[in-house]
């Protein structure tokens, strides 16, 4: 089963949840976590393991031959994305603003266009425990992160796994929702305010729309207020586990340690919700 | 990085200076931009203030935007296919590079494509290869922005379609709106609520940039994600001030943040304390500078002192 764990907002504890929910399941599972929030991954921070990302991640950019090129500046005017630019003699290309999508290709009449590879990001997998662990990492200064991660949840070259936990980028634009895709279930957290309010409705639609389903995780719980609760109730959302604001869990935290890993009591707590989940996931999956 | 930005501002030939834009930016999510600029907002007159977090946007819920006008955001192509002419070969699908073309079944039981809206970038290659002409490439709206009138001022802001394209695109029409904006009413300040990440929408927010504001807190992963901030806006080789908020929550890594930031030369305009009234505030519906009783607007005020010295530097040197 697949459990991406999502918000729509920043900072409400996505990262926490997943290290801490996989550390917790992994103590009685085969369990993977992917970190694919690739600008900014964190869970490395906390899982500490013994590998670097250092495999390349690349994407596919179009590799002009200068001698069959005629200068026509067909393949500029095709593109889309504006990463040709038709000058005399040869077009330019920019590669930050490819999306590799072989039309510059298809329509030179030369077949003068190729494609090569460029390197936007980097891999890591591997053991940390008995925990499945693979992270990728977008080079600083790319712009388009989907392609690595694409590669981060690529199912292809892990071990065969019980639960796989994936840790979702903030927001609910395309690399948020190329991370949802292809998901058994979603787990949104938020936060009791009216920021993390307004931004569970809207991951609660980007799932609802990608089919996925879904039920809501409160961090920090006594913040803020209950509107978020009223919101759940109101549209039959599930409300899976509630974490309360508490200074211990957040200084462990602050030191990149698994709570779960150090609290008993946590770690159980994290158990027992992980088998309600796969209940209400399967319920959901099949009504 | 990308070396081909275009500043359309700098092409526009207008008598009335260029404001300047300070952003403010975090790397990682959740670390308070949101709440620091609505406080900026309420402390600072004479500004438009522009929310780049078009994916998901909080300022106007707490500062009650009333909106003066509404546009649709148009970037792009999307790619539709008219299941009549559809012959159900499938070289459109097999062409996708996205993945976005499925096989369906009409009720008759014939076979055609479909295109997920989801997926689709909107490169035409479909359109290209199909032999019955049934795709057909629409202009895609992927969101709307506004300007909007609030307590503390002009706002401009967007809502990016679920799962949308061109998000980079998108901040740079509400940044130049912006600037456009500050332009007409002779105001010399935008202040700009940025994304988290790295990615193009924050890309886009510190293109054209004056002065940019990392927000961090004392944890292992602000930390992390703030050099990584750091490094993008270095490499556009823009000034970067940091604000370690909720500062006592981890006192030893608040101490390494103030080395990291004394070697890379990213001078500390502030450090704001851990106050539980700025939840409290925004559930309000305020800023904490308005709701006030908290230690946390006097250092505002003070950071805003200091910024707006880095400032005036930097118009001396434009």
């Amino acid at each position: 089963m697949k459990i991406v764990i999502a918000s729509g907002k920043g900072g409400t504890g996505k990262t926490t949840l997943a290290v801490n929910l996989a550390t917790a399941l992994a103590a009685e599972a085969s369990v993977g976590l992917l970190d694919c929030d690739v600008e900014e991954p964190n869970c490395h921070l906390y899982l500490r393991p013994s590998f670097d990302a250092t495999e390349p991640v690349t994407t596919l950019i179009p590799v002009v031959d200068e001698q069959a090129c005629t200068g026509c500046g067909l393949c500029a005017r095709a593109c889309t994305f504006h990463a040709l630019l038709a000058l005399p003699g040869f077009p330019l290309l920019l590669p930050e603003l490819c999306h590799s999508c072989g039309v510059c290709a298809y329509v030179c009449p030369e077949e003068a266009v190729s494609e090569g590879q460029r390197e936007i990001g980097v891999l890591g997998s591997g053991e940390v425990g008995n925990l499945y662990f693979r992270w990728g990492r977008l080079h600083v200064g790319e712009a388009r992160s989907t392609p690595v991660i694409r590669v981060t949840k690529d199912p292809a070259s892990a071990p065969a796994l019980d639960t796989v936990i994936i840790d979702a980028p903030p927001g609910v634009a395309c690399p948020a929702v190329e991370t949802m895709r292809g998901t058994d279930f979603a787990l949104l957290v938020t936060e009791p305010t009216p920021f993390g309010l307004h931004d569970l409705i809207l991951a609660v639609e980007t799932a609802r729309q990608m089919g996925i389903p879904c039920g809501v995780v409160i961090n920090r719980m006594g913040i803020g207020d209950s509107r978020v609760n009223d919101f759940c109730g109101a549209e039959g959302i599930p409300i899976l586990l509630e974490i309360p604001d508490d200074r211990r869990i957040a200084e462990a935290c602050s030191r990149g340690e698994v709570f779960a890993a150090i609290d008993e009591a946590f770690a159980s707590q994290l158990r027992a919700f992980a088998s309600d989940l796969h209940a209400c996931a399967e319920k959901v999956a099949s009504p | 990085m990308s070396s081909f930005q275009p500043e359309m501002m700098s092409l526009q030939a207008n008598a009335r200076p260029i404001p300047r834009q300070l952003v403010v930016l975090s790397g990682k999510g959740g670390t308070g931009k949101t709440s620091l600029v609505a406080a900026l907002a309420a402390l600072v007159s004479d500004k438009v203030l522009a929310d780049c977090d078009v994916d998901a946007a909080d300022l106007h819920l707490v500062l009650d935007p009333k909106r003066r006008c509404r546009e649709p955001f148009i970037s792009g192509k999307e790619a539709r296919i008219v299941p009549a002419r559809c012959s159900g070969c499938d070289l459109c699908k097999e062409q996708c590079r996205f993945d976005a073309i499925h096989v369906g079944r009409s009720n008759g039981g014939r076979s055609f494509c479909e295109i997920d809206p989801i997926l689709c970038e909107g490169c035409g290659l479909c359109a290209r290869v199909c032999t019955s002409g049934a795709v057909e490439l629409m202009d895609a709206e992927r969101g709307e922005w506004f300007v909007s009138d609030t307590r503390h001022g002009p706002l401009v802001d967007a809502r990016l379609n679920i799962g949308g394209e061109n998000s980079g695109k998108l901040v740079t029409l509400v940044r130049n709106e912006a600037v456009g904006l500050a332009q007409e009413m002779g105001v010399g300040l935008v202040l700009v609520d940025g994304p988290p990440g790295i990615g193009c929408p924050v890309i886009a927010s510190v293109t054209g940039a004056d002065l940019v504001l990392a927000v961090t807190e004392p944890t292992v992963s602000a930390v992390h994600d703030l050099q990584r901030a750091a490094e993008l806006v270095q490499g556009f080789g823009l000034p970067l001030a940091v604000c370690i908020n909720k500062t006592d929550l981890n006192p030893e890594i608040a101490g390494r943040i103030r080395m990291m930031c004394a070697d890379l030369g990213f001078p500390i305009v502030g450090e704001l304390s851990y106050d539980t009234a700025v939840v409290r505030a925004q559930v309000e519906g305020k800023s904490i500078l308005e709701r006030g009783g908290s230690v946390v607007a006097d250092q505002i005020r003070e950071m805003w002192k200091i910024l707006q010295s880095m400032l005036e530097k930097v118009e001396e040197q434009k």
